[in-house]
C-alpha cells in the first residue's frame, strides 16, 4: 500500500519523529525556564536535571535496578495469576458472573491505600513493592485473557464439539491461542501498571528503589534530583514497554496482519 | 432401506422452552445419499444440522445416525459453514490436521505418523485445487480458497457424514459454481453421506439426490423431492428445461411457505 499511498510521512520521517519530538520537548522546557527565569526550585531546566543525573548516576542506577527487579517480580506473579484467573473466567460463565463484580471493585481501590496494610502485614521492605506491583497489574491480564476465551466463534465451537472435543480440548486448541493477542496486548498495559505499583510502594515503605530515592530527595528539597529520578523512571518505563511490544510482535504476528497501523 | 440419518417426529426449542425451532419434523437420508434442505430464512435449517450431529437433543422425537440413537456428539461427522472458521494462527495444513488432534484413533497416532497424515492432507488439498497452499495462513487465501480449505478440514478424518450449512452463501456466483463441482466430485469419490442446508434452490437441485423443503418457523417438512437428473452432472445441466422445472416446482413450495408465515 505504501507505494501508492497519497503523500504521507515517509518511513525515514516516521523513524526520526520520536527523537525529534523528544528533543523538541526538552528544548521547549529549557527555553521556558530561561525566558521566564523560572526558579530551579520550582522547575529545574533539563540542563540542571542532566547535571543532577550525572552527579547521582550511581544511586540512580542502583535504585532503578531495584525498582526494575520489584516490578518484574510483581509482574511475573500477575502474569501467572492473571492467566489462571482469566482462563477460569473465560471458560465458565458461572465463575465469570460470580467473580466479576468483586474483581471490578478490587480494581477500583487505589492501590496506594493498600500499601499501609501490606506494611502492617509484611513490614517495610521488598514484599509491599512486589505485592503492590502484582495487585495493580493483574486485572487487565485477567480481563483480556477472559475476553479472548469468551469470544470463541460459536461455529468453531460447533466444529470442535461435533468431533467429540472436550471443553479442555477447545480451551487448549482454540481458546488459549486465540486469546494470545489480547494477552500480549494487556502485558503492555500491565507492565507499566506494575511499575507504577512498585514505585508507589517504594515511596511509602522501602529503603531502596527509585520511589524511595524520590521520597528522600523530596524531604531534602533536592528538586533537581527529584526530576532526575522522574526522567530515569520515564526512560525505564519506555524500555520495559518496548520489550513487551517486541514480545507481542514476535509471538502473535498472525494477529497483526493489517496495514492499518503500519 | 434403513436410513443412515433419520429424524422422526422431532420437535426442538432452544433452551427447552419458548417457540420451537422445528416441530414434528421427519426426514430420512440413505447412506451415501446427497440430501439438501431448503427453506425460507429462519426456518430452523441449522437446527436440523445441530440435531443430526448431536450438538442439540430434541425435546420430542428420535434422531438416529448410523443405526444408533444420538445421545452425544456423533464424532463421525464433518462440518462446514458459510464462514470458513479456519484458525488464523495455524497454517492451512495445520488447520486441516485439527480434527485429527481430536478424533480417535488419529489423535493417538498423529504424533508418530505425522508424515502419513500430512500426505493425506496434501492429497486432499490437491483434490480441491489448493495444491501447495498448505503452508499459507488462511488470511493469505481468498474467500473461495478458504472455503475449499474448510471443506478439506471437514473431510480429513474421513467422516461418514458431511454437514454443510450454507457453505457457499458468502461467495460470488462464479466461485460458488466452481465449488459446487468440487463438492460434487468429493461426494462421488468418497461415497460420503451429505446433508446440505441452503437457501439456493439451483444449488440444491444441482447437487442433491433428494431435496427437503421446510416451512417457515417452526420448521416442518412440507415437500420432499427426488432429483432424478443423471450423474455425473455437468454445470450445463442447470440450463436445461428439466432442471428449471424442478427449481420452479420447489420455488412454489417455498413461496407457499413464506406466504403462510
Amino acid at each position: 500500500m505504501s507505494t501508492v499511498a497519497a503523500p504521507g510521512p515517509s518511513k525515514m520521517a516516521l523513524a526520526v519523529a520520536p527523537w525529534v519530538f523528544t528533543v523538541g520537548f526538552f528544548l521547549v522546557w529549557e527555553a521556558i525556564c530561561r525566558i521566564f527565569k523560572v526558579s530551579s526550585f520550582v522547575l529545574p531546566p533539563p540542563s540542571a536535571v542532566a547535571v543532577a543525573m550525572w552527579e547521582y548516576r550511581g544511586p540512580l542506577a542502583f535504585h532503578s535496578a531495584h525498582t526494575l527487579w520489584m516490578t518484574l517480580a510483581g509482574f511475573g506473579i500477575a502474569v501467572v495469576a492473571g492467566i489462571l484467573l482469566g482462563v477460569a473466567l473465560g471458560a465458565s460463565r458461572l465463575v465469570h458472573a460470580g467473580s466479576y463484580p468483586l474483581l471490578v471493585a478490587f480494581n477500583a481501590i487505589p492501590k496506594v491505600a493498600v500499601v499501609p496494610i501490606l506494611v502492617i502485614w509484611f513490614g517495610v521492605g521488598w514484599m509491599p513493592a512486589v505485592l503492590t506491583a502484582f495487585l495493580i497489574s493483574f486485572f487487565p491480564i485477567v480481563v483480556n485473557v477472559a475476553t479472548g476465551l469468551a469470544t470463541i466463534e460459536p461455529e468453531v465451537e460447533d466444529v470442535m464439539r461435533a468431533l467429540g472435543a472436550s471443553k479442555l480440548d477447545i480451551i487448549a486448541k482454540v481458546g488459549i491461542p486465540r486469546s494470545m493477542p489480547y494477552f500480549f496486548g494487556s502485558l503492555k498495559v500491565a507492565i507499566t501498571l506494575a511499575y507504577v505499583g512498585s514505585v508507589i510502594a517504594e515511596y511509602n515503605a522501602s529503603n531502596y528503589g527509585i520511589g524511595n530515592l524520590m521520597a528522600r530527595a523530596s524531604a531534602d528539597f533536592n528538586v533537581p534530583l527529584l526530576f532526575a529520578a522522574l526522567v530515569a523512571l520515564g526512560i525505564l518505563g519506555v524500555i520495559i514497554y518496548a520489550a513487551m511490544a517486541v514480545l507481542e510482535r514476535r509471538t502473535t504476528g498472525w494477529a497483526q496482519r493489517s496495514n492499518f497501523a503500519a | 432401506m434403513v436410513p443412515f440419518v433419520s429424524l422422526t417426529g422431532v420437535t426442538h426449542a432452544y433452551g427447552g422452552t419458548g417457540a420451537p425451532a422445528v416441530d414434528g419434523m421427519t426426514i430420512a437420508v440413505g447412506e451415501g445419499e446427497f440430501a439438501a434442505i431448503v427453506g425460507p430464512s429462519g426456518c430452523g435449517k441449522s437446527t436440523v444440522m445441530k440435531l443430526a450431529t448431536g450438538l442439540q437433543f430434541p425435546q420430542a422425537g428420535v434422531v438416529t445416525v448410523a443405526g444408533a440413537r444420538v445421545g452425544a456428539p456423533v464424532k463421525i461427522s464433518g462440518m462446514a459453514f458459510q464462514n470458513p472458521t479456519l484458525l488464523p494462527w495455524r497454517t492451512t495444513l495445520d488447520n486441516l490436521l485439527l480434527p485429527l488432534e481430536i478424533v480417535q484413533p488419529h489423535r493417538g497416532r498423529l504424533r508418530r505418523h505425522r508424515d502419513e497424515y500430512v500426505a493425506r492432507a496434501e492429497a486432499l488439498l490437491e483434490q480441491v485445487g489448493l495444491k501447495g497452499m498448505g503452508n499459507k495462513f488462511p488470511w493469505q487465501l481468498s474467500g473461495g480458497m478458504q472455503q475449499r480449505a474448510s471443506l478439506c478440514r471437514a473431510l480429513i478424518h474421513e467422516p461418514q457424514l458431511l454437514m454443510l450449512d450454507e457453505p457457499f452463501g458468502a461467495l460470488d456466483a462464479f466461485t460458488r459454481e466452481e465449488l459446487w463441482c468440487v463438492i460434487r466430485d468429493l461426494h462421488a469419490a468418497r461415497k460420503v453421506t451429505v446433508i446440505l442446508v441452503t437457501h439456493d434452490l439451483r444449488e440444491a437441485v444441482f447437487l442433491a439426490d433428494r431435496v427437503f423443503c421446510m416451512s417457515a418457523r417452526p420448521g416442518r417438512i412440507i415437500a420432499e423431492r427426488e432429483i432424478g437428473l443423471p450423474r455425473p452432472r455437468d454445470l450445463e445441466v442447470t440450463y436445461t428445461p428439466e432442471f428449471s422445472d424442478i427449481v420452479h416446482e420447489l420455488r412454489g413450495h417455498i413461496a407457499h411457505a413464506r406466504s403462510a408465515a
